[in-house]
C-alpha cells in the first residue's frame, strides 16, 4: 500500500477546512474594507467608516497574538503567560521609528531628539536609539528584540527542563520586570507617556484614512502570513514532533528527539509573530506605553485562545477577535458593569465551552453527523 | 569522548553493556548500591526484583534519565553513558519501553511509526522532511509485525491496552536499537496478548541485545533466559531462572522470611 505522505500535496488542499475560511475571510476583508472605506461615499449604506477599520485593524493583530500563543500553548503545551511582553517590544521598536519620523516637529521643536528625551534634559540619543530612523532596520528589529529575548529566554528554560506552571510563572515575571523597567524614565522609552504623538509613517500621514486602510491591509496580510506560518510547520513532521512533545516529552527523548531545541524554534517563532502583531497594531492606536506590559495582559491573550479553542490556530484568531469586539461592545452599551459582563462570558465559556467555541463546534457537528448516519445504515436505533 | 582503559572493561567485544559500580541515591536513600553486571551482545537477559528493588532506575541510569553518583556505564566499550542525555543515548542505539505503554494518543498509528523512524532529528530537518519510500516500506513490513496493519490510519490513543504496548514495541523495532530495554511488557496483558507478545520479542531477540525488566515469573519462565535478580539496588543473584529460583537468599527475599 503506498504511505499517505510520500506524495506531494498543493499547500492549500493541506489546510483544514477552518483554515480555509479564516484565511478567505481576513484576505477578503484586506481588499475589501480599504475598498468600501475609501472608494464608496460616506452616505451609501455600504460605506466602512474610518474608526471602524482602524478598530478591526487592532482586533486583527490581537488575532495574530492569539495566533502566536496558540502556536506555544496548544501545539506545544506551554503555557505563557508572558507574551505580552514581545507584543510590546515589536510595538515599541514601531514606536521608536515612528519618534523618530516626528523630527524638528515636537513640541520642543528639537532637531533630533523625542520631547521626552529634550524634557529630561538629554543631549544625545541613546546607543540603543540609532538606526531606528530607517525603517527597514526598525522592521528587522521589530522581530529580532522579542525573537532574541525570547531565544535566551528559552533557552535558559528548556535546557534545565523548566516547564509546566513553573514556565508560565517565569514568564509572568518576565513580562513584569520588563514593565518596572520601562516604567523608568531612564529608560529611555519615554516612562510612564510611553510613545506617542506620532506624525507619519514612511512618508504617508498616520490620521489619514489612506494610510489606516493600508495598515489594516497589512494586518489582514500579516494574520493570514501568520496563520499559514504555524500552519504548515504544524503540518510538517516538525509539527507531528512538537505536538508529541506536548502529549509525551519524555518518549520524545528516548525516540532520540532534542526536545529542548524544537521548544526553542517554536517558542522564538511565536514571539516574532508577537512582535510583529505589536508593530502592527502600535500606529493603529497612536500609543504605545509599559501598560501593554502589564502581567494582566498576557493573561487576556490565554482567555482568548481559550474562547476561541486552543490547538487549532483559527480557533484561536476567531477568539482574539471576538472577545476583544465582545470588549469594545459592552463598555458602549454597559459601561458601568461592562467588566462584569466580559467576567459573566469568561465563567461561560470555561463551564460550558471547556473546548472553546471551535472546539465545541467540531464536537457538536460530529455527533450530529453520527446521528444523522446511523440510523440510515440501520446499525443503531 | 573518554575511552576507557582496558582494565576498567571487559576486554570482551561481546560486551554491548557495561554496568559497574553504579550508586544511585534519593535524599540518602540509595536506590542503587554498587550494582555491576554485564549484557553481551545478542543476549536476552531478564532481571527481576521485588518493588524498591532498583529496577527503573537501574533503566532510568542507562538511557540517560539520571545521573548516577559514582560507577561506569558503557555501551559498546566506548560510550559513556553516564556523560551524555536522552537524546544523545537513544540515538547511540538504546530504546526503551515504559511499563504503562507509552505512545503518542493523539497521533495516528502510521505517524507513531513515523516519529520513531530513523533519521536525522534535528528541528530544521524535521520541517523539510519527506518520508522515503524506504522508509515507507519499513514502516509498512512492522505494522504487520505488530499486527496493526488494519488500524494504521486510527488515533493511536483508540487502541486497547495490549496494542498499545505493540505499537510501542514497533516504535523500537522502527528505530531499530542495538539495546532495548522492555519495563514489564506484558504487565496488564491477557494471556493470549502475553503469549504473542513473548512470541514478538523472540522475533526481535536474534538481532538485538535485549534486556526485559518482568514480575510476571510464567512470562521469564517462559523467555528461557539468563536472569538478573535485583535487591536494595544491588545484585542478588545471576544465573539460570531454576538456579537462580534455588537460591536461598532469593527465596528469603522474595517470600520475606
Amino acid at each position: 500500500m503506498p504511505s499517505p505522505r510520500t506524495g506531494y500535496v498543493p499547500i492549500l488542499l493541506r489546510l483544514d477546512p477552518g483554515g480555509v475560511v479564516l484565511l478567505a475571510i481576513v484576505l477578503g476583508a484586506a481588499v475589501l474594507v480599504p475598498v468600501l472605506n475609501l472608494a464608496v461615499p460616506p452616505d451609501s449604506p455600504f460605506h466602512v467608516p474610518s474608526y471602524l477599520v482602524s478598530l478591526w485593524g487592532k482586533y486583527l493583530c490581537f488575532a495574530l497574538l492569539a495566533v502566536s500563543v496558540d502556536l506555544v500553548w496548544g501545539y506545544c503545551g506551554i503555557l505563557s503567560l508572558g507574551h505580552g511582553a514581545f507584543f510590546a517590544l515589536g510595538g515599541y521598536a514601531m514606536g521608536m521609528h515612528l519618534m523618530r519620523q516626528i523630527g524638528d516637529r515636537g513640541v520642543y521643536g528639537h532637531p533630533v531628539l523625542p520631547d521626552f528625551m529634550v524634557f529630561l534634559d538629554w543631549d544625545r540619543l541613546p546607543w540603543y536609539w540609532h538606526g531606528f530612523d530607517s525603517f527597514a532596520f526598525a522592521m528587522m528589529m521589530v522581530l529580532l528584540v522579542p525573537g532574541t529575548l525570547a531565544f535566551v529566554f528559552g533557552w535558559l528554560a528548556f535546557r534545565s527542563r523548566v516547564g509546566g506552571v513553573y514556565l508560565s510563572i517565569i514568564s509572568q515575571a518576565m513580562t513584569y520586570a520588563l514593565m518596572l523597567a520601562f516604567f523608568r524614565n531612564d529608560m529611555g522609552f519615554g516612562g510612564n507617556n510611553g510613545l506617542t504623538d506620532f506624525k507619519d509613517l514612511l512618508g504617508f500621514d498616520l490620521q489619514a484614512d489612506g494610510t489606516r486602510a493600508a495598515l489594516f491591509a497589512a494586518s489582514a496580510l500579516a494574520l493570514a502570513l501568520g496563520y499559514l506560518v504555524c500552519r504548515l510547520m504544524m503540518l510538517s513532521k516538525f509539527g507531528r514532533v512538537v505536538m508529541a512533545v506536548r502529549d509525551g516529552e519524555s518518549r520524545t527523548r528516548f525516540l532520540g528527539y532534542r526536545v529542548e531545541y524544537y521548544k526553542l524554534v517554536v517558542w522564538v517563532v511565536s514571539a516574532m509573530l508577537a512582535g510583529l502583531a505589536g508593530a502592527l497594531y502600535v500606529p493603529q492606536v497612536g500609543i504605545i506605553n509599559p501598560g501593554e506590559f502589564s502581567p494582566a495582559n498576557s493573561i487576556e491573550i490565554i482567555v482568548w485562545v481559550a474562547v476561541g479553542g486552543r490547538g487549532t490556530l483559527y480557533g484561536a484568531a476567531l477568539g482574539g477577535v471576538l472577545v476583544n469586539y465582545a470588549k469594545t461592545y459592552f463598555t458602549g452599551a454597559a459601561p458601568e458593569i461592562w467588566l462584569f459582563l466580559l467576567g459573566g462570558l469568561f465563567i461561560a465559556v470555561t463551564l460550558f465551552l471547556p473546548k472553546g467555541i471551535v472546539g465545541t463546534a467540531a464536537d457538536g457537528w460530529r455527533s450530529l453527523r453520527r446521528r444523522i448516519r446511523a440510523p440510515a445504515r440501520g446499525t443503531v436505533p | 569522548m573518554r575511552v576507557p582503559t582496558p582494565a576498567k572493561v571487559a576486554q570482551d567485544q561481546d560486551v554491548v553493556l557495561y554496568v559497574n559500580g553504579v550508586t544511585v541515591s534519593f535524599d540518602g536513600f540509595k536506590a542503587l548500591n554498587n550494582l555491576s553486571y554485564v549484557v553481551r551482545t545478542g543476549e536476552m537477559r531478564a532481571i527481576i526484583g521485588p518493588n524498591g528493588a532498583g529496577k527503573t532506575t537501574m533503566m532510568d541510569v542507562v538511557t540517560g534519565k539520571t545521573r548516577p553518583d559514582a560507577g561506569e556505564v558503557y555501551f559498546k566499550q566506548v560510550h559513556d553513558l553516564t556523560r551524555l542525555d536522552e537524546a544523545a543515548i537513544a540515538n547511540l542505539g538504546i530504546g526503551r519501553k515504559f511499563q504503562k505503554p507509552t505512545v503518542f494518543e493523539n497521533h495516528s498509528v502510521f505517524e507513531n511509526l513515523e516519529l520513531a523512524s530513523k533519521s536525522a532529528r534535528g528541528p530544521f530537518h524535521s520541517l523539510f522532511f519527506r518520508l522515503t519510500g524506504e522508509q515507507a516500506t519499513r514502516i509498512d513490513a512492522v505494522l504487520e509485525t505488530i499486527g496493526l496493519a488494519d488500524q494504521r490510519a486510527d488515533r493511536a490513543g483508540a487502541l486497547s491496552h495490549g496494542q498499545k504496548q505493540w505499537l510501542e514495541i514497533g516504535m523500537l523495532l522502527i528505530q531499530d536499537p542495538e539495546l532495548l530495554f522492555l519495563d514489564e511488557p506484558v504487565a496488564g496483558m491477557t494471556d493470549a496478548e502475553t503469549e504473542q507478545t513473548a512470541a514478538l520479542l523472540r522475533q526481535i531477540a536474534g538481532q538485538h541485545s535485549v534486556v526485559v525488566v518482568e514480575h510476571d515469573m510464567a512470562f521469564v519462565r517462559a523467555l528461557d533466559v539468563k536472569v538478573t535478580v535485583l535487591h536494595e539496588g544491588g545484585v542478588l543473584a545471576e544465573g539460570p531462572l531454576d538456579q537462580v529460583q534455588a537460591n536461598e537468599r532469593v527465596i528469603e527475599v522474595y517470600l520475606g522470611r
